[in-house]
């Protein structure tokens, strides 16, 4: 692998607008390559909509994306390799109307570009996958008979099978009991170890707190910090102190990271 | 009785049309049925009466003899464009597709009628189209049958994969740069020509039973996407066939026997298959997730009691 040292994600300036709503209004992120980036932000703050921006799903209404190095241009032909991205998306979709397999779902994560048939050696590559995710056992299950977690950890499989060295997770655990959210850390932990970057939204810290190396915390479509991440909370029953560490001279970014706060709470 | 009917040559023309409608139509709705637009098939259905009016207009206009000589190449073009223009107002998302498909129905038969009185005829002469008349099938049908058939099956089968993963979680194939808008149109297409194969075999009013009744069936006996469709196109296949041999000594309507014939599989099937396949579930239905509230003592013992009584 060429060893590059060009920010694995560069978003500049990104705005996104759905109708009337400004949802991002200006987000700068870089993410350079190993690096561990969690993204937090009270329930609406837009988490979810700059990821999906930065995989090429919604097209920035202003500013640009670079994946890998590669300007990521909506619709049109772009040069990014995505057989070297990963995205796992917040929660599975109803799916079709027709039931499918554990396996037939992580193979489709073996097509991406214009690699529009299973490589060979694909059942070995998804069974290898599910047993990343602890899924082994269920290669033949129907996906819609699966637990929520379950279907969770389903699509992290689908997002790991092509091996990408950058991987987007949105939500990962949100609902994955604390063995499975154990269990998944370990494996983030090997494949970080092994030169996977990732950037990775999550409500609270948890298991992975110990891999991640920056936060950056979004608030009402802006970037409110980006720096150390915050610390576990001590006290779990009181509210307040999850994301505390705005700017302190600016007394704007204050306010915004302040009513973060009490967003948080469920 | 069955080499008399296999030695006739217009029984044998019949049944590969319908062999081929029989396997192509399940591969067509399988995807439909999986993007929840099973009612795509009748839209276009629809929409090819118009093109079959077009056509006889200007069949009709040239002098040609037959004068419904223009009627299927119509039929096609009219099923293309209506598809590919679903797909297309499907993804500006101002009308939802079921507003779409409404307007497509009421708009393919009143443009229909209109066109065959216009061409000097009646509306009668569309029935044929509308119910199908295998028996009439000529060998350039049946040629067009083939090389129509031959394109679906290809699509169908060779693209698979992509084609299941784009109807599965279309986000997440964008995300992966698949080429999406191409996949979705090619469907559509797929689907338009499937109807016009089929409406010679069951008719255009009846064309989507075909394509989403064996899906039907299939979904009562797997649970996997690709099992699915190779079941559909097993029950289409031999509704198709059965169907269409019965007609050789009744004198009934091949397309409503056809259709008929797979809904009552679908009846039995989905009495028979319960009783078959009943197995005790392998986990807890409840997704084993803990709490966001903290309960009191009695209730999380209450809960604990719950869990076990599922596995
Ligand atoms: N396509 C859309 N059209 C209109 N509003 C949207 C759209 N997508 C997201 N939103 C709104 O934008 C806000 C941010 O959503 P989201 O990015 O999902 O938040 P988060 O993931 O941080 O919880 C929400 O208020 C949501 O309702
Ligand atoms: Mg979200």
């Amino acid at each position: 692998m060429t060893e590059t040292r060009e920010p694995v994600i560069e978003a500049r300036d990104l705005h996104f607008r759905a109708g009337a709503s400004h949802i991002l209004r200006g987000v700068d992120l870089i993410v350079e390559p190993g690096e561990v980036v969690a993204l937090l932000g009270a329930n609406g703050s837009g988490k979810s909509t700059l990821v999906k921006t930065l995989v090429g799903i919604n097209p920035p209404t202003q500013g640009t994306v670079r994946l890998l190095g590669e300007p990521l241009t909506a619709g049109r032909r772009t040069t990014v390799d995505r057989s070297r991205i990963g995205y796992v998306p917040q929660r599975a979709n109803a799916g079709g109307g027709i039931p499918s397999t554990a396996q037939e779902v992580v193979a489709s994560g073996l097509l991406h570009g214009r690699r529009l048939a299973l490589p060979r050696g694909w059942r070995d590559r998804v069974a290898a996958a599910l047993t990343q995710v602890g899924l082994a056992d269920r290669v033949h299950d129907p996906v819609h008979l699966l637990s929520g977690g379950q279907q969770q950890r389903i699509l992290i499989a689908r997002a790991l099978v092509r091996e990408p060295d950058l991987l987007i997770l949105d939500e990962p655990v949100a609902g994955v009991d604390v063995a499975s959210q154990e269990a998944f850390a370990t494996t983030m932990r090997r494949l970080v170890d092994g030169g996977l970057t990732v950037l990775v939204v999550l409500h609270e810290l948890g298991e992975l707190e110990p891999l991640v190396t920056r936060a950056v915390v979004l608030g009402h479509g802006k970037v409110v910090h980006d720096g150390t991440p915050p610390q576990a909370r001590r006290d779990h029953d009181r509210a307040g102190h999850r994301h505390q560490h705005p700017h302190a001279d600016d007394n704007t970014l204050g306010e915004q990271a302040r009513a973060l706060d009490l967003e948080v709470r469920p | 009785m069955i080499t008399l009917m296999l030695t006739d040559p217009f029984m044998q023309r019949a049944l590969l049309a319908a062999l081929l409608v029989g396997v192509t139509a399940p591969v067509v709705g399988t995807y439909l049925v999986q993007r929840k637009l099973s009612l795509l098939g009748d839209g276009i259905g629809h929409v090819a009466l118009t093109g079959v009016a077009l056509g006889w207009l200007v069949g009709a206009g040239m002098g040609l003899t037959p004068n419904d000589a223009l009627a299927i190449p119509g039929a096609v073009l009219a099923a293309v464009v209506g598809s590919v223009l679903i797909e297309v107002v499907r993804r500006r998302g101002r009308t939802s597709g079921d507003l779409a498909l409404a307007i497509m129905f009421y708009g393919g038969i009143a443009g229909g009628v209109l066109l065959i009185g216009i061409a000097g005829g009646s509306a009668g002469n569309l029935m044929q189209y509308l119910f199908g008349s295998i028996s009439t099938v000529s060998d350039a049908d049946l040629w067009l049958t083939v090389v129509l058939s031959a394109v679906v099956l290809t699509i169908g089968v060779g693209l698979r994969h992509a084609l299941f993963s784009v109807s599965h979680d279309e986000e997440f194939a964008v995300a992966s740069g698949l080429p999406v808008w191409a996949l979705n149109v090619v469907v559509a297409v797929v689907s338009a020509l499937t109807v016009t194969v089929a409406m010679r075999v069951v008719g255009l009013l009846l064309v989507s039973a075909l394509m989403i009744v064996p899906v039907a069936v299939a979904q009562q006996v797997t649970h996997a996407f690709g099992r699915t469709m190779l079941t559909a196109c097993v029950v289409g296949v031999v509704v198709c066939v059965t169907g269409l041999s019965i007609t050789y000594w009744h004198n009934v309507s091949p397309g409503a026997t056809i259709v008929v014939l797979a809904i009552a599989v679908y009846a039995v099937v989905s009495v028979v298959a319960p009783l078959v396949t009943r197995r005790s579930p392998a986990h807890d239905p409840h997704p084993d997730l803990p709490d966001d509230v903290d309960l009191p003592a009695a209730a999380t013992e209450r809960a604990v009691a719950a869990a076990k009584e599922c596995r």
